[in-house]
């Protein structure tokens, strides 16, 4: 089905974001969105799945003008959409999940299983998907979870499948087999529309790419394009791929884990006994597919989660802090930035300068006595906003009205300006703007140089290959392996995947 | 639209999707549903009905008449007597607003303290009452001279309340209970070991009450003294809740302590990682809380010279929470909102008087939170802006009161 949106403006207030955008998808062609958080992708992309109604412009589906009101009208008109955080139903099983919103109903409108069961099979069997239909949703690896969500919307008969940065949660090998699917996809005439930022893959798979910036189509590009060529288009100006980095002189052990082991929510083990030293002047790069214990091994290391007592410890510059508190370990000299601003980074209803201090108010610069010493507080904020160029209208904005890669920013400086030796950088780059990502990647490395250790935790590989001294790979809890920073991404592929180097 | 222009409009759609205009909006269409039961209870208004196609104008007299006199009985109740034959007479209202609202003020700032750290005290009451156990028994059974009898009292009073609140935040932290529950439960507690302790003469029961569950007198010395002379009943219990204003305001808004309840408030899971003890704030926001309804506990054991009863703690534990609503758990907010409160429980008499049963102000008092509880409701009748996310009134604000050098 042909796709072609028309002068889509749509408007928040004050900000345009989007500015007549103009996109024409045909059938059977995979159409790459790229552009930075905050461009307006996923904006344009509820528009077109009538969440959001167009301020102007138009939607036509083979040439038909379409009024959707809501995302139903739009299911019906045959578009699909995966979103980037599905939506299963993790007790349910795939036939149920695929059932849902949609069951086909025998007689007295009792539920027909058989006929939802089959469906699955079908389009399982058509497209090679290799999914079993009764299997439980909790008990599917992500890659298999997100073919259930596409099986959901062909099940709907989608002629337009809408992908929200699939990859994010994917192996490399994954993101392999998902571009294989979206290339057959696109054979039997369904068009796909790829909203992504990562260069690599929109060259790999789409057949034409339109960016977006700031709300508006700033061009379209073939995918033999250079990767330097797209990224600048992205950006809007020349960007630097490759992170400089010297050698730098390892210091001592700064950080000491020796065979620890922590339980996730449910009380399965997450880390499975881990050991790394870290040393001053390096970066360690915890490297896997998301939900392989890095989170866990995370909050383990800074103290919010608990080790199993008995085995291991975790000791930061020689001084064991296996059971600290939280405020301890922080004390002790780490800096941490979580993996989720918005949960564990920052408190979004505080100001930017209230978020610079998050912790820091018990004895800092920022207190005085039992006071906040709102002077140096306005003074540091001022400073730190200048510095990490947080875009932002004033210091005493709530930091929840930030964009996602300014939020970032916020908690980057607030760690980086603690003058302490070990930095835990929990994907510092999640949902960051390519601009920011180049500003904060140096910014790790110029902590490194100064003889900080760095332990970054990241599901990317461009940025663990970019960035590590060390990479170490985690697979179900364990670590695979620490390689170094010359080994091939295939072979990292396979660790990933729980293959030993 | 020039810039300029683009930007007051913003400031002034700031101005109209803001917490205040809500709240004066509120207000406004509280009493106006007041207004309402009046008209409807009202005799002469009723009987116009009955005629009503022949004579409108006599329903329509008759509704402002009732709306007039009652609303205008309230305001010589809690403001300004004009029809009174001294000055002094005249003013009394207002110290009586001031005199019931104290109480009231405290106690709300106790309840707005926990909305803050995203709690829920609903055990006022329980503390009251422990705080006024504390206080009676120090008030009735010690002999210390005058002034540091009453300080002592007090911060009885204060501690008792602390007690119960830090134990409530205990359990809590400890067991993981919810401290709703936990806050209902230790009201039926308090006021059952309250009226136990009044039957027994060897506790704290008056020797002549005789089986009657009521306590001794505060002694002289005990007594929170009078501020304007004996004329007026207002006494120092006012100057305790307004001490207690601005400690609050410093504490939630400029001391690091503030800054960690409140940080708890808003995301407990960034507190948490960054460094602060969730739990023990519960705790601590649970006895601060109470320390607040403490001072409305001192005021109430210390506040009349007859022995306090079972049921002297006036409901104060429950009005609280709507004053702490309605005032935006802000220490000015509370403050002016513990005032209004405190007009209608002085005013309410004098509509009595003249033949408007006072429930009609309870009712005004549910309306106003129900409407300050449902925004989307209030936008929605006075066709308001959605809240804005811009900053212009603040840039506005910094135009116009730019200090030199400042920026």
């Amino acid at each position: 089905m042909k796709l072609e949106l028309r002068g889509i403006t749509k408007r928040f207030g004050t900000l345009v974001a989007n500015d007549s955008i103009n996109l024409t998808v045909e059938a059977g062609e995979i159409h790459a969105l790229l552009g930075e958080n905050g461009a307006g992708k996923s904006t344009l992309m509820n528009v077109l799945y009538g969440l959001y109604t167009a301020d102007e412009g138009q939607i036509l589906l083979d040439d038909k003008p379409q009024d959707f009101d809501g995302p139903g009208d739009a299911m019906a008109a045959g578009i699909g959409m995966v979103h980037q955080h599905f939506m299963l139903i993790p007790v349910f099983t795939v036939a149920e999940n695929v059932a849902l919103g949609n069951e086909p109903t025998g007689l007295l409108g009792s539920m027909d299983m058989a006929a939802a069961r089959n469906k699955v099979l079908e389009i399982s069997e058509r497209f090679g998907f290799n999914v079993d239909p009764d299997a439980l949703i909790e008990d599917l690896p992500v890659g298999i979870q997100q073919r259930v969500e596409i099986i959901k919307a062909l099940s709907r008969e989608a002629r337009v499948l809408v992908l929200d940065e699939p990859t994010a949660v994917l192996t490399p090998q994954e993101t392999d087999e998902l571009m294989e699917i979206m290339r057959q996809l696109a054979k039997s005439g369904t068009s796909i529309v790829f909203i992504t930022h990562k260069l690599r893959e929109v060259k790999a798979v789409a057949d034409k790419i339109t960016v977006i910036r700031l709300g508006k189509v700033v061009g379209t590009a073939s995918p033999d394009a250079s990767t330097n060529e797209l990224a600048s288009m992205m950006v809007g100006r020349e960007v630097e791929l490759t992170v400089q980095k010297e050698l730098s002189e390892l210091g001592p052990a700064l950080v000491e884990v020796k065979n620890i082991s922590v339980l996730d929510d449910r009380l399965h083990r997450a880390v499975d006994d881990v050991s790394f030293d870290v040393f001053g002047g390096e970066i360690l790069a915890i490297a896997g597919v998301q939900g392989n214990g890095q989170t866990e091994l995370a909050e383990a290391l800074v103290g919010v989660r608990s080790v199993i007592k008995g085995a291991g410890s975790i000791a930061v510059k020689g001084k064991d802090v296996t059971s600290a508190s939280v405020r301890k370990v922080l004390e002790a000299g780490v800096a941490f930035i979580p993996e989720d601003r918005k949960k564990d980074g920052l408190v979004p209803e505080f100001t930017i300068s209230e978020n610079f201090m998050l912790n820091q108010s018990f004895t800092s610069r920022f207190t005085k006595g039992l006071n906040i010493n709102f002077p140096l507080r306005k003074e540091i904020a001022t400073d730190l906003v200048d510095r990490f160029d947080v875009r932002t209208p004033s210091i005493d904005t709530p930091a929840g009205k930030l964009s996602g890669g300014n939020q970032q920013k916020v908690v980057v400086a607030r760690e980086l300006a603690r003058d302490v030796e070990v930095l835990i950088a929990s994907q510092p780059t999640r949902g960051v703007d390519v601009g920011s990502i180049e500003f904060i990647h140096e910014q790790i490395v110029s902590e490194r140089d100064r003889g900080k250790a760095v332990i970054l935790i990241s599901t990317e590989l461009d940025e663990v290959l970019a960035l590590a001294d060390r990479i170490a790979v985690m697979y179900r809890g364990k670590i695979v392996g620490i390689v170094g920073p010359e080994t091939p991404r295939e072979t990292l592929g396979k660790m990933m995947a729980g293959v030993s180097a | 639209m020039s810039e300029k222009d683009d930007r007051f409009s913003q400031a002034f759609k700031e101005i109209l999707s803001g917490g205040l205009t809500r709240t004066l909006l509120a207000i406004i269409l509280g009493f106006l549903v007041g207004a309402l039961f009046m008209i409807v209870s009202n005799k002469e208004f009723i009987e116009a009905l009955g005629y009503f196609f022949s004579r409108p104008a006599d329903a329509f007299a008759a509704a402002w008449n009732v709306v007039a006199n009652g609303y205008g009985a309230l305001f010589r109740g809690a403001i300004f007597n004009a029809d009174a034959d001294s000055f002094e007479k005249a003013i009394r209202p207002i110290t009586e607003t001031l005199r019931l609202g104290a109480p009231l003020i405290a106690a709300g700032l106790g309840i707005g303290l926990t909305f803050r750290v995203g709690l829920f005290n609903i055990g006022g009451t329980g503390q009251l009452i422990f705080g006024m156990i504390f206080a009676t028994w120090v008030a009735t059974r010690l002999e210390l001279p005058f002034v540091i009898h009453m300080l002592v009292a007090v911060i009885a009073g204060i501690l008792g309340a602390t007690f119960l609140g830090a134990l409530v935040g205990y359990l809590k932290a400890r067991t993981g209970a919810h401290e709703v529950i936990l806050t209902i439960m230790f009201n039926y507690v308090a006021i059952s070991i309250f009226t136990f302790l009044m039957r027994d003469p060897n506790l704290l029961q008056e020797e002549r009450a005789t089986g009657n569950p009521k306590a001794d007198p505060a002694a002289e010395t005990a007594l929170l003294p009078k501020i304007f002379g004996d004329e007026f009943s207002v006494h120092f219990g006012l100057i305790f809740a307004l001490v207690a204003v601005v400690v609050y305001w410093w504490l939630m808004e400029r001391s690091t302590i503030g800054y960690r309840l409140r940080m708890v408030g808003h995301n407990p899971d960034a507190a948490e990682s960054a460094g602060v003890n969730v739990k023990r704030t519960y705790v601590i926001a649970m006895a601060l809380s109470a320390a607040f309804v403490g001072v409305a506990a001192g005021n109430q054991a210390l506040g009349t010279s007859i022995g306090v009863i079972p049921s002297s703690h006036a409901n104060i534990g429950f009005d609280a929470i709507t004053v702490a609503l309605l005032g935006g758990s802000s220490a000015p907010g509370i403050l002016l909102a513990g005032l209004l409160f405190g007009a209608f429980k002085a005013g309410g008499p004098s509509m009595q008087v003249i033949g408007i049963s006072p429930e009609v102000l309870g009712i005004v008092q549910a309306a106003i939170v129900l409407f300050i509880a449902a925004p989307p409701l209030i936008r929605a009748l006075f066709r308001l802006p959605k809240p804005q996310t811009t900053n212009a009134l603040a840039a506005i604000r910094d135009r116009f009161f730019r200090k030199g050098g400042a920026k």
